[in-house]
């Protein structure tokens, strides 16, 4: 075996000057290259017993939640109320947004027929074929993640019940007996506290704060509370996976996070709306592709780069 | 034989050395070793390394970079195949921080993270901000306020130092 030879410059040098980086070795701003896959060395051997598909419809549809309310909540970048909440509705979208990328490799891993086929030779990832060459309806996101914020106080309340819900799920997700779900949701559990804790605490100061405040508050709840209960939809993506011990059911653990949800509204003095929530069509909801046109629109703009250049090396 | 083993563990040696040099790309006062991320250097063939790091939040973007910075530097000590593999279990924790890890974030104006919160049983939520004992890196003042729980990148919240009126940088208990 040969002996490697030392090559011990100062690391610490390099920080002294804002251009040393720059003359050392173009390598070092070759963002992503030759690593494109968010899973390398994670076992992704699916379980005997476990049926691929449903993982990977379960892993998809999971995805597509995180994929599609990062989006929407990084268009605040720079449109926040202040420079605090740009940074952290900006923090809350990346970590969706590495869950979504972690949910869809997966997906695709386990079953590589749900990715769209791209031209031969393209060097896009499984991830981002799915992220960004699907149509609308074959997305399988819950509705409440799709609209576009009007208000700051629409993002509040949506990242709410967004978190509430996922968290409850997540914290039993870590029972995964699919590895790599148990490892996302073991990570996601520690980020959703931060981002429900958030949102909760902007639901009771703008619940408490003025009139005007308060109203705006309140709209934004009327508006996303349709979508609340098809969180909690017994879906047979979730019910599948739950059966095959890789998913969660969330009809299941609704009790917890509506006694959550009750302390919030509680603590902010505001009563859980009273209207119906919006109805399947034709049996169909987010996780069988049915969505609202917000989507279609939002997907146009998400994909128009990746679409017009599929062999496109970034 | 001997001599194939001394030159194998020498070889390691130089590797885990070489790998734990390599600094965070967002905290460069911190090494990837100090940060808690590199989890194993093993030397698995002539010249030809595995690493193993874990993210700190799943959307890291520093990711690549760790991983290009580790091909890069153990390349440059001989090195030439260097496999870098992501591992998302056990989920990194910042008690992994090591004390040296928070000397020199102290050092550098930052104000390092207390014990990790434990997630066992429902998680609590949390309605006021959150009331930990944050010491101000600058004049040591335990009179801190949070600005916010998100800052300039994932791992870090906003203070400031009601003493001496200094806003810094907290890593956050995770």
């Amino acid at each position: 075996m040969t002996d490697p030879t030392i090559d011990l410059h100062d690391v610490d040098s390099e920080h002294d000057s804002a251009y040393a980086g720059l003359q050392v070795n173009d390598s070092h701003w070759a963002f992503g290259t030759s690593f494109e896959d968010p899973l390398a060395g994670v076992d992704t051997t699916v379980p005997d017993d476990v049926d691929a598909a449903v993982l990977g419809r379960y892993a998809m549809a999971l995805g597509d939640d995180a994929l599609v309310l990062s989006q929407r909540i990084s268009e605040w970048c720079s449109r926040a109320p202040d420079l605090e909440d740009d940074i952290a509705l900006a923090n809350v979208a990346l970590d969706l947004l590495g869950q979504a990328r972690l949910l869809l490799a997966r997906a695709a891993k386990a079953d590589p027929s749900l990715a769209p086929v791209l031209p031969e030779g393209s060097p896009v990832p499984p991830e981002d074929a799915l992220a960004y060459f699907r149509d609308a309806h074959e997305l399988l996101n819950v509705r409440l993640v799709e609209a576009a914020d009007e208000d700051f106080a629409d993002a509040v309340v949506r990242i709410l019940l967004f978190s509430v819900w996922r968290l409850e799920v997540w914290q039993r997700l870590v029972a995964s007996r699919d590895a790599v779900l148990a490892a996302v949701a073991a990570k996601g559990v520690k980020e959703l506290t931060y981002h429900r804790d958030y949102a909760a605490r902007w639901f009771v100061t703008l619940a408490l704060g003025t009139t005007e405040s308060r109203g705006r508050l309140e709209a934004a709840l009327l508006r996303a509370w349709p979508l609340w209960p098809e969180l909690w939809a017994a879906h047979p993506i979730d019910v599948a996976a739950s059966r095959q011990g890789v998913g969660v059911d969330p009809s299941t653990v609704r009790e917890s996070a509506e006694e959550v949800l009750d302390r919030v509204l509680a603590t902010a003095e505001v009563a859980r709306p009273e209207v119906p929530g919006l109805a399947a069509v034709a049996g169909r909801t987010g996780r069988d592709g049915l969505h609202t046109e917000a989507l279609s629109r939002m997907l146009a703009e998400m994909q128009s780069v990746a679409r017009a250049h599929p062999e496109g090396a970034w | 034989m001997v001599r194939t083993m001394k030159v194998a563990t020498r070889s390691l040696d130089l590797a885990r050395r070489v790998a734990a040099r390599v600094t965070d790309p967002e905290l460069p006062m911190l090494t990837l070793a100090d940060l808690g991320v590199l989890r194993e250097v093993d030397v698995v063939g002539e010249r030809h390394v595995v690493v193993d790091i874990t993210p700190t939040y799943t959307g890291c973007p520093a990711m690549a970079t760790m991983r290009d910075d580790l091909v890069r530097t153990l390349g440059e000590a001989g090195f030439d195949r260097v496999e870098v593999r992501v591992v998302l279990d056990p989920p990194w924790s910042t008690d992994w921080i090591t004390p040296q890890g928070r000397a020199a974030l102290a050092a550098a104006g930052i104000a390092p993270p207390g014990p990790a919160p434990s997630h066992a049983g429902p998680i609590p939520l949390t309605l006021s901000p959150t009331a930990r004992l944050v010491r101000c890196p600058c004049c040591d003042s335990t009179r801190t306020d949070l600005v916010s729980e998100f800052g300039a990148t994932a791992c870090k919240a906003i203070y400031r130092c009601t003493s001496c009126l200094e806003p810094f940088e907290h890593v956050k208990a995770i």
